[in-house]
């Protein structure tokens, strides 16, 4: 069992130490052919407006009408979060103007989302692990793309990505430092591909996270913790749509840093949205929280509460795979692995599916070696995925089996 | 031969399929009618092709020997909601001006597809806004009515289906669409005697419908008896897939069950709708219409409707909440009109498009229902009239545990003269003040023609019904239907 009693990650100040108390908001796009409220499809990379149903483009009186399979997939995440499932949920309507968002408003759920409270096991990779508790899951549309670079007076809309189906999860304010914050979104990544529910492509933004930051000192979390009153937390900035580990990682260390400035200085941290840009290394406002909308939200008349069956829950339940905590602990205690080798073999499900054929019939740490070692040694260096290995699993099973009944050696070159 | 144009629903399709004339003469009859009634402005577009059309294939499938559909033969007009593959649709609105839809709204597919063909498309209160009609953007429709006693004031047709009533009443045609969001088919069913009934919310499916408040707004048939109701509600309804609000049931076949013998019913009499200061002449047309139900068999009780004051206020806070998002989609980027000053960004595209697309009331609603959604006034508002809502449903709930059907007046008065309400919104939004509890309980609800006041205009009787209930409705007004009388209709002046 990993240690889940660790300090929080130190920032060092003019005036001592600050604490770093940070929350995450994951947009996962969910992995199906069609669209939230209408029948297109989501293929990345089409031409732009290609993927388009007159529901998206908000036709007059075009209607939405809810994807089973969407709803579906945000129940298996749900699960896989040990999430309550809300057997009854609702749609509301965020409202505000942009030529990418044809309705005038984002289908959304504020008020009763489909996931409630779960948590997260976020591993450190130095045998020490933080339980992140998850506040919910909620359904919502994505927002197509505007373009503002193809021509000097005009701006260009793609629809292609309007409507599409996303899962924001909503992290409580548990993660304590950047690395953190990295491993927790690596670690929902993990779970949205082994579930199928996300692809987990950051660079095409199929995941992002908005990040939010605040400091305070020592001792002032715990009493946070206590009392769940955020006032004994600093004011937090919320930094949107980072894409990228590495970046999450630096814009979180930079905008604690820009805090403690503040602070130190005598000055107040506003609240407010932020972007981060990597090439300056700094935050910036993006608007304050007076800019900040009224998304006058309320629910949306054209769609009626979302009631499931529990007995369709259940059969999800029954249907869930076996998931990365499962997976490692099992190859632990069966293959005698270290919490090491288990943690690589079961990074990624294809790995931790080979692996397994290999070790089936044979010796489970020789195997384990081999694949870790060898395999993925030589795969990396020809820039290759497992699916391309040009050894199959039941052949490299042979071999180690082989190897472990000494009727072939090893010869140390 | 007699006027076709004289005929409704029933007779037409009764006479085409018996070949006692063609659905082409029935067609060419009204297209010459329409085309002579311009001042009246009903029909924004005239689509004389489509009826053609629909009418020789009609005539081509009796000439086959085929079993002809439902409504061969019936030409009908289409409110300008409903949006018409190939068809200009406009809600009666500057901003979807030249707005020509690709697709067709599923009301009238399936009138299509039952074999109605459509005169043209009806003109109407912007965006379903108003009960006079006068908020079309393309100027008011005329009511052919007239005060007696050589009165040549103008008189309001109703509204928001104001297009559909004229055209009923003056008849440009035999039956027409309307929809129905706090009275909208009722009440100008009312003012230009002619029946008029909104169903169930969920009958009929919303999809390509121009919404105002989705959580309010049916359709429903606009036509000259209970009989050509039941036939078009019959055609219009039904499950749809594209529709989340949409109710998975089958038709019922209304027509077939059409009966005017009430024996055994019991129909609830509100005390809360005897308004002060009601005129004299609504009390009368009310009490005649218990004395017409009674003597087709029925029982009268009393009951109590005790939040129906509430009502009113809680419409005008849903219906433009609702309405402030739905209209937000009209910003001038895909569709419609676009207002692109001289060096404007993006929010001078989207003020100047709306402010010049949008009329008054539209704008007045919008601003309204986003006033009632903005943080720090969401709860007082929006979340109140929400509760009432669900105790104006409970009221009803518990009356019915007492009677099957409610009578009341469909509107406080007979049909006003055109401007004599628009200075005052409140006054004009005072008109729903009947129609407005049953649209926020999504009950059936219909209006049928009851007699005429002393300035000889028509006056309408309510009957409200439990929710899938319409039977009940209908059998109810066909009692009161043939106990009327009603056979007043406007002298042509056009």
């Amino acid at each position: 069992m990993s240690d889940t009693n660790i300090p929080p990650y130190l920032v060092k100040g003019d005036t001592g130490d600050w604490e770093v108390v940070i929350g995450l908001e994951v947009h996962a796009q969910i992995t199906t052919n069609a669209k939230l409220f209408s029948g297109a499809a989501t293929a990345f990379g089409a031409e732009p407006n290609t993927q388009v149903s007159l529901v998206d483009a908000a036709m007059p009186g075009m209607l939405p009408v809810p994807n089973r399979e969407c709803i579906r997939q945000a129940v298996r995440t749900g699960m896989a979060i040990d999430a309550q499932i809300n057997t009854w949920s609702r749609f509301d309507r965020k409202n505000y103007f942009y030529p990418d968002l044809p309705q005038g408003y984002q289908i959304s759920q504020l008020y009763h989302p489909i996931v409630g409270e779960g948590e997260v096991l976020v591993e450190l990779g130095d045998g020490t692990a933080r339980l992140v508790r998850i506040e919910r899951i909620h359904l919502e549309q994505d927002a197509g793309k505007s373009i503002h670079d193809m021509d000097p007076t005009m701006s260009f809309v793609d629809l292609n990505r309007t409507g599409v189906a996303l899962m924001e999860i909503v992290s409580k304010p548990d993660i304590r430092g950047p690395e953190e914050a990295a491993a927790f979104v690596a670690k929902l990544r993990q779970i949205l591909r082994y579930l199928g529910t996300c692809d987990g492509n950051m660079q095409n933004g199929n995941m992002r996270a908005d990040v939010n930051v605040s400091i305070c000192r020592a001792g002032q979390y715990e009493k946070y913790q206590e009392t769940k009153d955020f006032s004994h937390l600093g004011t937090r900035c919320e930094i949107k749509n980072m894409n990228s580990m590495r970046f999450i990682q630096a814009a979180i260390d930079v905008e604690a840093r820009r805090q403690i400035a503040l602070i130190e200085d005598g000055k107040k941290v506003v609240q407010e949205t932020r972007l981060y840009d990597p090439d300056k290394n700094e935050t910036r406002s993006m608007r304050s929280k007076e800019e900040a909308h009224d998304y006058r939200y309320f629910p949306d008349p054209d769609l009626l509460p979302l009631e499931i069956e529990q007995a369709w829950v259940d059969n999800i339940a029954a249907t869930l795979p076996e998931l990365p905590d499962a997976k490692k602990s099992r190859f632990i205690n069966d293959f005698g692995l270290s919490d090491y080798d288990a943690s690589v073999l079961t990074a990624e499900v294809a790995n931790a599916v080979y692996f397994e054929a290999v070790a089936s019939g044979a010796d489970g740490k020789l195997a384990a070696n081999w694949v870790i070692n060898e395999l993925f040694g030589r795969l990396k260096k020809d820039e290759k995925d497992i699916v391309d290995s040009p050894i199959s699993s039941d052949r490299l099973g042979q071999i180690v089996a082989l190897i472990k009944s000494e009727k072939i050696y090893l010869k140390e070159l | 031969m007699a006027d076709l144009t004289d005929l409704g629903v029933a007779a037409i399709r009764d006479g085409v399929r018996l070949g006692e004339f063609s659905a082409v003469e029935v067609a060419d009859a009204f297209v010459v009618k329409v085309a002579q009634a311009k001042a009246l402005n009903a029909f924004l577009v005239e689509t004389p092709d489509h009826a053609l059309a629909a009418a020789r294939q009609a005539d081509a499938a009796r000439a086959a020997g085929e079993v002809l559909k439902p409504l061969a033969g019936v030409p009908i007009g289409m409110k300008d909601l409903f949006c018409t593959a190939g068809v200009a649709t406009t809600a009666a609105s500057h901003i979807l001006e030249g707005f020509v839809p690709t697709y067709e709204s599923t009301v009238s597919q399936n009138l299509w597809d039952a074999g109605a063909g459509m005169l043209g498309k009806l003109n109407m209160d912007q965006f379903a806004m108003g009960s006079s009609n006068e908020t079309s953007a393309f100027g008011n429709v005329i009511s052919p009515w007239r005060r007696s006693g050589g009165s040549n004031a103008d008189l309001a047709p109703g509204g928001s289906s104001g297009g559909s009533s004229t055209a009923v009443s003056a008849r440009l045609c035999p039956g027409a669409t309307g929809t129905d969001t706090g009275g909208s088919i009722r009440q100008p069913a009312a003012f230009t005697g002619i029946s008029g009934i909104k169903p169930t919310y969920g009958r009929c499916s919303r999809w390509g419908t121009i919404a105002f408040a989705s959580s309010l707004d049916q359709a429903g048939p606009m036509a000259r008896d209970v009989r050509d109701c039941a036939i078009l509600l019959e055609a219009m309804s039904g499950f749809d897939a594209k529709d989340g609000t949409s109710l998975k049931l089958d038709v019922p076949k209304w027509e077939h069950g059409l009966s005017s013998n009430l024996s055994g019913l019991r129909v609830g009499i509100p005390k809360e709708y005897r308004i002060d200061g009601s005129p004299e002449e609504i009390d009368a047309l009310w009490q005649r219409g218990i004395d017409w139900l009674k003597d087709a068999g029925a029982e009268i009780v009393d009951v109590s409707l005790p939040h129906t004051k509430y009502a009113l206020p809680a419409y005008y806070i849903i219906a433009p909440a609702e309405a402030s998002s739905n209209l937000a989609r009209y910003d001038g980027v895909r569709y419609g009109l676009r207002d692109l000053p001289e060096g404007a960004g993006l929010q001078d595209m989207y003020a100047a498009t709306r402010a010049d697309g949008f009329g008054a009331e539209v704008k007045r609603r919008i601003l309204i229902g986003t006033y009632v959604l903005s943080a720090g006034f969401y709860d007082a508002y929006f979340t109140q009239a929400s509760k009432i809502r669900t105790l104006i449903a409970r009221d009803f709930e518990q009356a019915f545990t007492q009677c099957d059907v409610i009578l009341t007046p469909t509107a406080p008065s007979a049909a006003f003269a055109l401007g004599e309400k628009s200075a005052d919104p409140l006054a004009m939004y005072l008109n729903d003040v009947f129609t407005v509890p049953s649209s926020l309980a999504g009950l059936p609800a219909m209006s049928v023609p009851g007699g005429l006041d002393k300035q000889g205009l028509p006056l309408g009787l309510q009957i409200i019904g439990k929710p899938l209930d319409e039977q009940g409705v209908l059998n109810a007004g066909l009692a009161i239907e043939e106990r009327a009388g009603f056979t007043a209709r406007p002298e042509a002046w056009w």
